[in-house]
């Protein structure tokens, strides 16, 4: 089991009930299973969109990204800068 | 200069960071929070480590561009009350063409990449996310 960070911002952390956690999960293994493991642990995520926007290690990756463990995954609302 | 700042945001600074005797021409666009009926500011939340990374790539991208352009820009973060800017984008190049484009680029991709989100103030003291096209977040989301 490899130890992932997980960072929630704005209207995500308000759903997740905190900004940082992490989770437990066989790596290497991807985006998409990190986010499905949030949704399991953190029951409020399960109202963000079905593909959320992410980050892996400060980069904006698809969900089939290769998480391995150490890695830092960051789920972002629609972004709003400007 | 730091990207990133929750002091207000100073033009003339940026300007000089930018300003050079072979650059003729400098565009400079700046943002600032609007009230669209009841809002009083505007909370800026980012996602530090990463818009900084972000907005270094951004500026790496159009300097490459428009070679001899110089690029920067500052965005606000925190609350920011009605009227003052939230980001400020100075670019400076050889001609005013390079100048504006540069400066238009700068300013749509950070509309597209940069990890920033705004929580609109309202002044009966809600305040609500706003998501990209500028409507707030359905249900649930208003709170104190």
């Amino acid at each position: 089991m490899g130890k992932i960070s997980v960072r929630f911002f704005a209207r995500y952390a308000e759903l997740a009930g905190c900004t940082w956690s992490h989770v437990n999960l066989d790596t290497p293994t991807t985006v998409a299973d990190v986010i499905a493991r949030v949704r399991e642990v953190f029951p409020g995520t399960e109202a963000m969109p079905p593909q959320p926007l992410t980050a892996l290690n400060l980069r904006q990756v698809k969900l089939d990204a290769t998480v391995t463990e150490g890695d830092e995954v960051a789920l972002l609302p629609p972004l709003s800068g400007g | 200069m730091m990207h990133l700042t929750r002091h207000p945001l100073d033009v003339a600074e940026l300007l000089a960071q930018v300003h050079g005797p072979e650059r003729g021409g400098t565009s400079v666009f700046l943002g600032t929070v609007r009230d669209d009926g009841d809002v009083t500011g505007i909370d800026y939340s980012a996602y530090e480590p990463m818009a900084f990374e972000e907005i270094e790539r951004i500026l790496s991208e159009a300097h490459g561009r428009w070679p001899g352009s110089r690029v920067m820009l500052q965005h606000r973060l925190g609350v920011v009350p009605v009227g003052e800017a939230s980001i400020v984008i100075a670019a400076a190049a050889a001609h005013r063409d390079d100048a504006f484009a540069a400066c238009r680029y700068v300013i749509e991709e950070v509309k597209k990449r940069l990890p920033i989100w705004k929580k609109e103030m309202h002044a009966d003291g809600t305040a609500t996310w706003v998501d990209p096209s500028g409507k707030p977040v359905a249900e649930g989301i208003r709170d104190r």
